[in-house]
Parts: structure tokens; C-alpha cells; sequence
């Protein structure tokens, strides 16, 4: 109903926003388009009962990530002189792929629970899949709408961020480090 | 026994390896290989008398014990053991003491023969080895053995043809020996790979004894198999239609033509079919069939023979002729006649051709002291002769008494029991009769082109010209000492197997008898098969032997006083041949049709198929070419792919992508 | 969970546009935005089957961010750098990876 419209409508904008980013000849053009897509994400992520990751989508990615996209390329003043595009014969295979490609992830979509747990079971290579499912081992059975009525926004990502997760917390902290040295390095004029 | 058989066999080749080495680093040497060269051959022949004196009285008591003595396991491959081995028994006793008896003559007329040339030592080291091959031939205890001697005797008669291959027709007639005798030894290997088939083994005796049982009388496995043999000896023994190699032979030094292309090598075929007598006993077709093309060969080498004027060219002809009787002989089943036969026609052909030998070596002596530029051995340029070579010409005619058939030299015995046998059996089968007719118009044949040889060469007037009549004389002793020995055999060669009406001169049929245990089993097969060849008896055989006999006196008569009568004139001065004559002279043009129909088409296909289409074309080019092209265009596509382009990569990165997404999606 | 389909359509149909952009233009910054995109798109898969398998979904996103993050400042340093040598950003004549 209203949901599902909503939607669909946020869905079409995004896949329009995302094919100009490709189409648009100008770079800041296509990046002002990315930011639209980013945009039109993030509110379908409220919709999927994600709202936390939808705030930081607009935060972080649109309102950070972009903006360092455009202050590079503000910064390179490039121009559009040779042509925005490669040359022809790659099209064709850029097409064949993109269409193997898009061929094989768009039947992804019709994957529900139990289609999944069937195709497990039917599957030599994939053994207990009860243990796939088992919720004591991920924390993977919290219910993100329980989670959040529960302990509010924050909090329901919090608690599996500070319990479950928190050796992969602590290194990104230090992935960032690493990242902002080597930016850092990388572009500056003299070392 | 054993070092018996291995000094027989290894002083010749010791010989050879000596000489040979002499030959590379001191070919000056002459009186050492003079010594060393007949001196092995004779300590050969001496060892080989003794060998027959133990053996026959051993066999006098057990005619059946045939002594096989292995030298070592040669070829043990899966079930299949070929030995290293010898076989000594009646058969092949008669060759041993052929190959080194004549040989050990020949030899020694080699040592006056040869004196002046260069290559002395050189010769005698090929004839060393051939006799080596040779008896490994003869001795052989089974079909690969013997295989090994073939092969050998074909390697050292065209070593020996092509003895003088600095000029281009020498060498050429040695290739063509051995080219020939190639397409004879195919049919040779067929037949042992069909008899290993149907045996499983190929040693004489395992496959003699067993012949009855593992093949069927008359079939067609015991057929193909005796024809394929027969083919290997059509190539051989230089019958229909692989003879043409031995007239060219005669390229070769006298004596050569002397041992090899009358005595030994080509008589081969006849002792592979003696051998094999069982196997042709049980396949009358093939006994046919041999017997019909050594009919038809012996009239038609003989009819070539008439108007040839190079007298080695007629002495080869009647050899081919000669062998056609061999295996006329052996093919109605008379073995012991055609082995009879081989060994007469040893000793006279052998003979005729050390007397040419003489011959020739006198006209070259005398066209050489008057710087001439003549043919010494055209007839047409000899004549009257025995004035100046008596001891020659007299033995000579000796020879040409014996291969006419004229009593009692040897010949008469010989090819008289021949001709009669097959007289007998076509009492049978109709078609011996042609044979013997056959048989009886060639040795008509055989007397006159003989008497026509003695004619040019030693009666008439000379026509050598007057002032090289003054260099001719006879030869040394050395040369005329074997021409004595073996005349003297082909007068009393009779004696080895008189027929039975002659029982007043001493034991008859000896040689059959000698030969019995050799013949027996075969014999038997034909008497159930109702082919057994059988001599005539009472009025018949009287009235054959008194027609050849008549037949040989006409031929001789004719072939003399026609001769004579016709005045030959000198070799530069005739006439070219027209009509019949052209034909007989140019030997039926058979060697140009073979050129034409057989080795040019050959020639033309190796060179445009095999050699441009697919030497050149498949393995050069896709092949060999082709490979190095492949590598290189993987090595192109390899090198397109590290460009460095990042765009290059992403394409890959996505192709890996969407790789593995199939994997997975598409299972 | 009535979303989870639809949204794993559009992830998919984001994901190969973002394909499609990466292997079709020249310029560096471009193609980095279209790696921008295809992970959004898969951001957006997580999300959505966090619905049906729990915030393991949710957790993933958040660290997929900060990566794609750090990855962004990163990249763009070395496109700096490569321009400051090049004076362009075509990927076309760039080809420093040359083995």
C-alpha cells in the first residue's frame, strides 16, 4: 500500500540517479547525482526498519564521502577534453558482461527464507544448515524492530557493536588511522 | 661343436675387420691381405670338411639328429625367443661346403684378378664379410637368422656391384641391386610375421614339425604365406619380376659376379624354398605358381640371352635362366633335384664366369698396352681366342658341355632330373607339361646362346685388332689353377646323384638320400594330397633322357655353325639391331617400362605428395611452424593482457566476477 | 518482510549499472564514484536481508561505510598524486601497472 509506493517511487528515482551518474559527461555533474542516489538509499533504508543506517548514510556518505569526491575534483579543474567515454569496442563487451552480470543477480531477488533453507538442504556442499540459521552464533537473531523498541535508534546497533563485534570495531579504528596517514602522504607536494 | 661353428663363421668375419682396417689406413698392403684374405676363407672350408666328416658319421647312424647350436638369447620379447642359434643338418651341410668351397676358389683367382687395382684391400673385406652373411644365411637355425644373412649378402652385393662408384653407372646398378631386393624382402617379412602369427615361433624346428597340425592343407594361410616367401625370392634369386638388378650386377669386378650372382646369394631363394618344403608341400598353388615363373623365367632370360654381345651380360642372363630351373625344380616338389641343380650350376657357372674373368682380364691387358678405347668385353671384338688361352678356352668349353646337359657332365644329371620330374607330376596337374616344354625349348636355348659365347669369343678369326693380338696370353696360374679345379667338378658333379637306370657306375641317388630327413616330411604331405612329384619310369624315361640329349646336341650344333657362319664383325663397326632382334637385344625394353610405369609415378608422387604437400606443407608448416605459431599468439594474447591499462584489468576483474556468479547461479 | 525483494532488485540493477560505469569511462574520479555506487548497492542488500537473518545485517553496513570511507580519502590522494605526474586523470594513457 502507501509503503510499497513509496517505495517503488524512491527505487526509481534512485535507478534513474544512478544511470546518470554514468551517462553525465561532467564529473561533478555525476557526482551531484550520486549524492541524489545516496539520498534516495538512505530513505528506503528507513523504510527497511534500518533507521540509524540511514542517518549515517546521509552523514557520512552523502554529506562526507561526496564532499571530499567534490572538492577533488574542484580541486583538479579538469575539463572535458578528450571525451568522457571510451572507445567503442569496449561498449559491446561492457554491455555483454553487464548483462551477464545484471542476468545472474536479478533472479537474487526472488530469494525468500524458505526458498534459501530449501536450497541448502538440497545441497550436497552446504552441511548443516541448521547452523546457518542458529541464532546463538551470529547476532544474527535479534529482530531489528524488537532491538529498537527496545533500546531506541542507537542502541540496538550499539549492543552488538560493543559486544559481539567489538575486535572488528577497534580495528577499523585502526584502519582509519592507516588511512588517514596514507592520505596524507600521498598528497602532500614534498615528503 | 660350438667353437667349430664359431671359427666358421668368425674367420671370415675376422677377415673382413682385418682387411677392412688394412683397407683405411694401409690399402698398399697386398701380400698381407692376399694372405689373409683367401688364407680365413680356406681355414673356413677346411673346418667345414672336417665338420662333415664328424656329422656324417654321426648321421649315418641317426639321419634325424640336426645339431642346433645357440650362441646366445638374441630377441626374447613376450612368448617370441629368437636365438642366436645355428642349425646343422643334411641342407645345410651341401651349403656350407658350396659356399666355402667355391668361395675359398674365387678367392684365390681374386689375388690374380685384382692385383693392379687400388681398392685390393678393400675388396677382399667385402668379400670377406659376404661370406660371413652367407653363412649365417644357410646356417641359420631359424627365419630371423637367416633374415640377418639375406639382409647382409643384399648390403655386401651392393657394396661389391658398386665396387668401382667413382663411375656413376656402377653405383647406380649397386642401388639397384639392393632397391630390388628390398621390394623381395618385404614379401620375406610378411611371411614371417604370418608364420610367428599361426606358430609362435619362427624356429625351423618348432615350425616344421608343427606345420601339418597348425595349418590346413591348401588354405589360404599356408598359401599366403609360402607366396610372400616366394616373393622374397623372386628378389633374391632374380626371377619374375624382380630380376632386372642382376644383368646390371654385372657392373661389378668378375670374380664378384663369379660368387654372388651364380654361385651363393642368388641360389639363396632356392634354399629358402628347400628349407620351407613342408609349408610348399602344403600349398600346391604356390607350388605351381613357383613352378610356372621358374619355367617362364628360364625361357625368357634365355631368349634374351641369344642376342646379347657383352659376355658377362649373357653368363647373367643364363643365370637367371638357370635359377628359373632351380625353381622349377623345388616347386613340383623335387627338392633334392633343384639343391642338385644349385650345386652343378655352382661349379660350371662359376667357372664360366672365372674363365670370362680371364678373358676380359687378357683384352683389357692388351687394349691397355695399345691406349685403345674399345669394349674388352664385347665378343664382338674377341674371336679365335683359344690360340692364345688354351688352358682357358678348353675349360670354357668344359663348361658350356655342362650347362648344355650333354652326359656325363654334371649338367646333364642335373637338369634332366628336373625336367623330368615335372614331366611326372604333370600326370596330375596338366600344367607341368607346359612347364616341361617350357623347360626343353630353354635349354634348346640354353646350348646354342652358349655355343654361340664359345664361337665369338674363341673360334673364328681374332678381331682384336693386330697389334693388341700380339699382349694376348694366358692367364697366371693363380687365375687358371680354381678354373682347373672346378672344371674338373663340373665333369664329376654328376657322381653326387646319379639317377637309378645308372646303378652300374656306383651307389645311386645319393644326394637324395643324403637329403631325406630334410625332404621326408614334405614328401609325405604331398602323397596325401596326390601331388607327389614321381620320375617317370621305363619307356618314358628313356625316350626324355635320349630327347634332351638330342635337344642339348641340336643347340650346340646350331648355336656353333650359325655363329660362325655369320662372320661377326668388331664392336664399332655393326650394324644397330632391327626388328625381333631390337627386342631380344634391348631385353624386352622391361626395364624402361619399369622406369615408366613404376618408378616414375613413384618418383612424381614422393616428390609432389609426400615431400611438398606433406613434408613441406603439414609437418614444416603446420606442424612445426604451426606450433611456434600458437605459442606465439598465446604469448600475444598472454602480452595484450599485461598492458597496464586499468581498463584492461576491470574488464578481467569483471569477467572473473561474473564467472564465479555462474558458477554459483547457474549450477 | 515485504521489502526484502523488491530492495534485492534494485540492489542488483544498481550494482551492474555501477558495473557497467566502471568499465565504460575514462576519467579516474568517475570510475571511483561508480565503486561508490556498487557499494551502496550492496549496502543496501545487507540492509534489506537484515530484515529476515537480524542487525548482523545493520553491523556490516556500518563497517562497509567506514572502510568505503577510508577507502575514498585513500583513493583519492593517489588520483592527486597521479595527476600532479600525468597532468590528466584518462585512464586510458595511464598505464604505470605495465609488467
Amino acid at each position: 500500500m502507501m509503503t510499497e509506493q513509496v517505495f517503488w517511487f524512491f527505487a526509481i528515482v534512485a535507478s534513474l540517479s544512478a544511470l546518470l551518474v554514468v551517462v553525465m559527461r561532467s564529473p561533478i555533474a555525476s557526482a551531484f547525482w550520486l549524492i541524489a542516489t545516496m539520498l534516495c538509499l538512505a530513505a528506503i533504508f528507513f523504510m527497511l526498519h534500518a533507521p540509524f543506517i540511514g542517518a549515517i548514510q546521509i552523514l557520512v556518505y552523502a554529506g562526507a564521502v561526496m564532499v571530499l569526491f567534490l572538492f577533488v575534483i574542484m580541486l583538479l579543474n579538469l575539463g572535458q577534453d578528450q571525451g568522457a567515454f571510451r572507445r567503442a569496442p569496449l561498449w559491446f563487451v561492457a554491455v555483454v558482461l553487464v548483462g551477464v552480470l545484471g542476468s545472474q543477480l536479478v533472479p537474487l531477488s526472488g530469494y525468500s527464507r524458505e526458498r534459501m533453507a530449501l536450497e541448502y538442504s538440497r545441497s550436497a556442499l552446504l552441511a548443516e544448515p541448521a547452523v546457518m540459521f542458529d541464532s546463538t552464533m551470529y547476532a544474527a537473531g535479534l529482530d531489528p524492530v524488537r532491538e529498537t523498541e527496545a533500546r531506541g535508534v542507537p542502541g540496538d546497533i550499539a549492543k552488538p557493536l560493543f559486544e559481539h563485534y567489538l575486535v572488528p570495531f577497534e580495528l577499523t579504528s585502526l584502519l582509519l588511522l592507516a588511512a588517514i596517514v596514507g592520505a596524507v602522504v600521498l598528497a602532500k607536494r614534498r615528503i | 661343436m660350438h667353437l667349430t661353428i664359431a671359427l666358421i663363421l668368425g674367420l671370415p668375419l675376422l677377415g673382413f675387420l682385418l682387411n677392412g682396417a688394412l683397407a683405411l689406413r694401409q690399402p698398399s698392403a697386398k701380400t698381407v691381405v692376399s694372405l689373409i684374405g683367401p688364407g680365413v676363407l680356406l681355414a673356413s672350408f677346411g673346418l667345414a670338411l672336417k665338420l662333415f666328416l664328424d656329422l656324417s658319421a654321426l648321421w649315418e647312424g641317426s639321419p634325424d639328429a640336426a645339431q642346433i647350436v645357440t650362441l646366445w638369447s638374441w630377441l626374447p620379447v613376450g612368448s617370441l625367443q629368437i636365438d642366436f642359434a645355428f642349425q646343422l643338418d643334411q641342407l645345410s651341410m651341401v651349403m656350407l661346403l658350396v659356399v666355402t668351397g667355391v668361395g675359398s676358389l674365387i678367392h684365390l683367382f681374386s689375388v690374380g684378378y685384382m692385383k693392379s687395382d687400388d681398392g685390393y684391400a678393400r675388396y677382399f673385406a667385402y668379400l670377406n664379410l659376404f661370406i660371413a652373411f652367407m653363412l649365417v644365411l644357410v646356417l641359420g637355425a631359424s627365419f630371423p637368422m637367416m633374415f640377418i644373412g639375406w639382409e647382409g649378402v643384399g648390403l655386401c652385393s651392393y657394396l661389391l656391384i658398386g665396387f668401382w662408384f667413382t663411375e656413376k653407372a656402377n653405383a647406380d646398378a649397386g642401388k639397384k641391386a639392393f632397391i630390388v631386393n628390398r621390394i623381395g624382402d618385404f614379401g620375406f617379412l610378411v611371411a614371417m610375421f604370418l608364420i610367428w602369427q599361426a606358430f609362435g615361433s619362427l624356429n625351423y624346428q618348432d615350425v616344421f614339425s608343427r606345420a601339418t597340425e597348425v595349418l590346413p592343407a591348401g588354405g589360404a594361410v599356408v598359401t599366403a604365406i609360402t607366396l610372400f616367401l616366394f616373393l622374397g625370392c623372386t628378389g633374391k634369386s632374380a626371377q619374375i619380376p624382380l630380376y632386372t638388378w642382376l644383368p646390371d650386377a654385372m657392373a661389378g669386378p668378375t670374380p664378384v659376379s663369379a660368387l654372388i650372382h651364380a654361385a651363393t646369394m642368388v641360389t639363396a631363394g632356392v634354399y629358402l624354398v628347400a628349407r620351407s618344403n613342408v609349408l610348399f608341400a602344403l600349398a600346391p598353388t604356390s607350388q605351381t605358381v613357383v613352378a610356372g615363373v621358374g619355367a617362364l623365367t628360364a625361357l625368357f632370360a634365355a631368349t634374351i640371352g641369344l642376342r646379347q654381345y657383352d659376355i658377362k651380360k649373357v653368363l647373367a642372363y643364363s643365370t637367371v635362366s638357370q635359377l628359373g630351373y632351380m625353381f622349377l625344380g623345388v616347386g613340383t616338389g623335387a627338392i633334392t633335384a633343384g639343391i642338385f641343380h644349385l650345386v652343378t650350376h655352382a661349379f660350371f657357372k662359376a667357372l664360366l664366369f672365372l674363365g670370362s674373368g680371364s678373358v676380359i682380364h687378357a683384352m683389357h691387358h692388351a687394349y691397355h698396352a695399345t691406349h685403345s678405347h674399345e669394349d674388352a668385353q664385347d665378343m664382338r671384338n674377341m674371336g679365335g681366342l683359344r690360340k692364345y688361352m688354351p688352358v682357358t678356352a678348353m675349360l670354357m668349353i668344359v663348361a658350356t658341355l655342362a650347362i648344355a646337359g650333354i652326359p656325363p657332365f654334371s649338367g646333364f644329371f642335373s637338369k634332366d632330373e628336373i625336367l623330368a620330374f615335372a614331366f611326372g607330376r604333370g600326370e596330375h596337374q596338366p600344367i607341368f607339361r607346359l612347364y616341361w616344354a617350357m623347360g626343353a625349348t630353354a635349354a634348346l636355348l640354353t646350348a646354342f646362346y652358349m655355343a654361340r659365347l664359345i664361337a665369338m669369343t674363341f673360334f673364328g678369326e681374332n678381331r682384336t685388332g693386330a697389334r693388341e693380338r700380339e699382349q694376348l696370353h694366358e692367364a697366371p696360374w693363380i687365375m687358371t689353377g680354381p678354373l682347373l679345379v672346378l672344371g674338373i667338378l663340373s665333369i664329376a658333379g654328376g657322381w653326387l646323384n646319379l639317377p637309378e637306370f645308372a646303378h652300374g657306375l656306383g651307389a645311386t641317388e645319393r644326394l637324395h638320400h643324403w637329403l631325406e630327413p630334410i625332404t621326408a616330411m614334405g614328401a609325405h604331405v604331398s602323397e596325401g594330397l596326390g601331388t607327389l612329384a614321381v620320375l617317370p619310369e621305363g619307356r618314358t624315361e628313356t625316350a626324355l633322357i635320349a630327347l634332351a640329349i638330342a635337344i642339348a646336341a641340336l643347340g650346340l650344333f646350331l648355336g656353333m655353325t650359325v655363329t660362325l657362319k655369320s662372320r661377326p664383325v668388331r664392336a664399332h663397326d655393326a650394324l644397330p639391331e632391327q626388328g625381333f632382334w631390337k627386342l631380344l637385344y634391348n631385353k624386352y625394353y622391361v626395364d624402361e617400362l619399369y622406369d615408366r610405369y613404376i618408378v616414375q609415378p613413384l618418383i612424381g608422387f614422393s616428390r609432389v605428395v609426400l615431400w611438398k604437400s606433406i613434408d613441406q606443407g603439414v609437418i614444416d608448416e603446420g606442424g612445426v611452424n604451426g606450433a611456434a605459431g600458437l605459442s606465439r599468439a598465446l604469448g600475444w594474447i598472454g602480452s595484450r593482457m599485461q598492458s597496464g591499462q586499468i581498463g584492461v584489468y576491470m574488464v578481467l576483474f569483471v569477467v572473473g566476477a561474473v564467472y564465479v556468479l555462474g558458477m554459483v547461479a547457474w549450477r | 518482510m515485504p521489502l526484502v525483494g523488491p530492495s534485492l532488485l534494485l540492489s542488483a540493477i544498481l550494482f551492474s549499472i555501477g558495473v557497467a560505469g566502471v568499465l565504460i569511462r575514462r576519467n579516474a574520479i568517475v570510475i571511483f564514484m561508480c565503486v561508490e555506487l556498487m557499494l551502496n548497492a550492496v549496502n543496501l542488500t545487507f540492509v534489506a536481508l537484515s530484515q529476515a537473518y537480524g542487525l548482523s545485517g545493520q553491523i556490516f553496513v556500518f563497517f562497509v561505510m567506514t572502510v568505503a570511507a577510508a577507502e575514498a580519502a585513500v583513493g583519492l590522494a593517489i588520483i592527486l598524486a597521479i595527476f600532479r605526474h600525468h597532468k590528466s586523470v584518462d585512464l586510458t594513457n595511464i598505464n604505470l601497472l605495465r609488467g
